[in-house]
């Protein structure tokens, strides 16, 4: 039932392993800007950054109901970017 | 023109449309059915998926919960948008390069075993109908106010709608009316919102609005007035919630788990040509849901001040025409306790006079604005077209899981493509037909049902692909034993204490004080820790499944969705 197509014979084992490994270190930065923003500054932190103010409305408050939002969608399309430039390098774009 | 005449007109003319364009792209072929084809822009794949995504829940639902949740609300916004980085960054790429058609397809593959693939399948068809209920009762809703028909006809007119275009046009038809359904839900959902920031704060932009002051001249902050408006009526204070921080965290962590290992999100990014595509459709898709993620919890802060300063402390028999309209449908009820005909709305439940359904808040906001008619009954053929799409992409999975999943890997693999095609045709006409019978007997009111979907897909699918992508070392025990543990532990506690099944219990019974909708966090972490220990004890996968998490983590050459 299964058909293996090994896609990129040319590729060697530590290209493949280096370009994992770059993809993975990608992952890990925007995840940690992922999890600050939305369950650091809207949830466990929200006290204290409801101190300060952005317009009318406290920054903690607002991070849990707009401002994280606006950075996930950075994020994707910054890892969109990221990710096709290291396809290049790698001479995987299609 | 009356708001009747209009709604007719508008939701005519929308439903018109979506039924040209299934005309217009019928499949032919199963490819067609399963995955559009494979051919979709991943412009347009963002729409359908935005479309797909957004619900009754989250049309109708969602800022009356938020409005009558203050900061607690939250959950919800971060919840079903965080959801998407995850989506983005962690499954799509690498499921779009493994090139099937469905979740359990990936799952009975990855994990070499038809257990796997059943499960799964289990799995997609609870979470799928547990999610489905929600939005033909939000049509149900939406009918029986807005044509003033009975909520049972609006459940069987929508039916008839979805099963149209469904069966027929399986994901090809499904994913060019989603694109054009998402242009009404947003342009229905953007239009009040404009007209209610400009009214309240003077800022024609919500998501500023909500940032701005009252226009009433005390140059106060909106939310600080409101803030104000919840203390004095005994309300806690709209920027700060009741819940706890553990809830808060567990609920919006449930929530963002779910929304990426939902199955019929997932499917969208099969029907992309490349990986490339599958990435930046998932952004495309959050750019399109977060416009109406950002409005949603302005129009929560305009439409809770709007209310107490329309209700609180006013005469009964002053009150507008739309208060009364809703009174008819029982969403607004009022009971004058002390007989003095004024209208007391306060948290204490035993001087409170007041009670509204949360859900009836975006339907009503444009007539406690005072919007024009037209406006009105757009708002109606938005959340119209919020459900409809999202049920036809639940009805597709339902139908692939039988037809495919089951029918096709199974039972009868030597099937021929035309019977499949018809098969999947049944399974869809069963599956709108069973989602109708729990549209008329709904469990829940729509949002709660929905969130509790999320736990479920948390607790099963989530670690599971996860896994099955970043741990090599991941073989078949593991995986099924996860999933099998995570759902039955995600059910069991949903019964316990959400239906009052197993004892049942209320809020100072919760494990941790979490409740039912967060404790999908709480499922996912156990089935994770489950499937790695189990498959440290047994046997590694064998060599040529470890060679395809090779080959899905390396983005070139994905070709078509294949077959077998």
């Amino acid at each position: 039932m299964l058909i293996l197509i090994k896609t990129n014979l040319n590729m060697s084992d530590n290209q493949r392993k280096a370009y994992w490994k770059e993809n993975l270190r990608y992952l890990y930065i925007l995840l940690a800007i992922w999890f600050v923003v939305s369950y650091g500054f809207g949830i466990l932190l929200v006290d204290q950054l409801n101190e300060i103010r952005i317009g009318g409305a406290k920054l903690g408050f607002w991070f849990a109901q707009q401002g994280s939002i606006y950075v996930f969608v950075v994020l994707i399309f910054v890892y969109v970017y990221l990710m096709n430039k290291l396809d290049k390098k790698y001479g995987l774009e299609e | 023109m009356s708001v009747l005449t209009w709604t007719y007109i508008i939701v005519g003319l929308t439903f018109a449309l979506y039924i040209g364009i299934a005309i217009w792209s019928r499949a032919g072929s199963t490819q067609e059915f399963y995955v559009a084809g494979g051919g979709v822009s991943p412009l347009a794949n963002g729409m359908a998926t935005a479309a797909d995504w957004m619900s009754a829940a989250s049309f109708i639902s969602m800022a009356g919960l938020i409005s009558f949740m203050g900061y607690d609300g939250g959950v919800y916004l971060m919840g079903w948008t965080g959801g998407y980085v995850l989506l983005a960054l962690l499954l799509a790429p690498y499921l779009r390069k493994f090139g099937k058609f469905t979740v359990p397809d990936f799952i009975g593959d990855r994990y070499y075993s038809n257990v796997a693939r059943s499960v799964a399948v289990v799995c997609a068809i609870i979470v799928s109908f547990t999610y489905v209920a929600g939005q033909m009762r939000g049509v149900g809703v939406v009918f029986s106010r807005f044509l003033e028909v009975d909520i049972n006809t609006g459940v069987y007119i929508g039916m008839a709608i979805v099963l149209f275009y469904a069966v027929l046009g399986g994901m090809k038809g499904i994913t060019y009316t989603q694109v054009a359904q998402y242009c009404v839900l947003i342009f229905a959902y953007m239009v009040p919102a404009f007209f209610i920031s400009i009214a309240m704060t003077g800022n024609v932009i919500p998501q500023f609005g909500l940032l701005g002051t009252v226009t009433d001249g005390s140059e106060m902050a909106l939310l600080d007035k409101l803030d104000q408006l919840h203390q004095e009526l005994g309300f806690a204070a709209y920027t700060n919630g009741t819940k706890s921080m553990t809830d808060i965290f567990c609920i919006t962590m449930a929530l963002m788990a779910g929304t990426a290992g939902l199955p019929h999100v997932i499917v969208r990014f099969f029907t992309v040509p490349k990986v490339r595509d599958a990435r930046v459709s998932a952004g495309y898709a959050l750019l399109f849901i977060a416009i109406l993620y950002t409005t949603a919890p302005a129009i929560a802060a305009f439409a809770r001040t709007n209310l107490i300063n329309t209700v609180s402390n006013q005469e009964y028999t002053s009150m507008p025409e739309w208060f009364t309209k809703w009174e008819t449908t029982k969403l607004i009820t009022f009971e004058d306790k002390n007989n003095d005909g004024l209208i007391q709305y306060v948290a204490n439940p035993n001087t409170n006079e007041l009670n509204i359904d949360r859900d009836i808040m975006v339907l009503a906001n444009p007539e406690i604005a005072g919007l024009p008619n037209w406006v009105i009954a757009l708002v109606a053929a938005g959340g119209l077209a919020a459900a409809l799409s999202t049920a036809a992409g639940l009805l597709l999975v339902i139908s692939t899981a039988v037809s495919r999943d089951l029918i096709k890997m199974q039972i009868k693999p030597d099937i021929s493509e035309k019977n499949e095609l018809i098969a999947a045709r049944l399974g869809a006409t069963v599956a709108v037909v069973i989602a109708g019978y729990f549209g008329i007997h709904p469990p829940d009111f729509v949002a709660a049902t929905v969130a509790l979907a999320f736990g479920l897909a948390a607790a099963s699918f989530f670690p599971a692909i996860i896994l099955g992508i970043f741990d090599k070392r991941m073989n078949r025990e593991g995986a099924i034993t996860g999933m099998v543990v995570g759902i039955t532990l995600m059910l069991f506690y949903m019964l316990k204490f959400k239906l009052g099944k197993f004892g049942g219990g209320g809020p100072e019974d919760w494990w941790f004080g979490i409740s039912p909708e967060g404790f999908g966090t709480i499922a996912m972490v156990v089935n994770l820790v489950v499937s790695l220990t189990v498959s440290r004890l047994t046997a590694a996968p064998p060599e040529e499944v470890q060679a395809i998490v090779e080959d899905i983590r390396i983005p070139s050459g994905a070709g078509d969705a294949i077959a077998h």
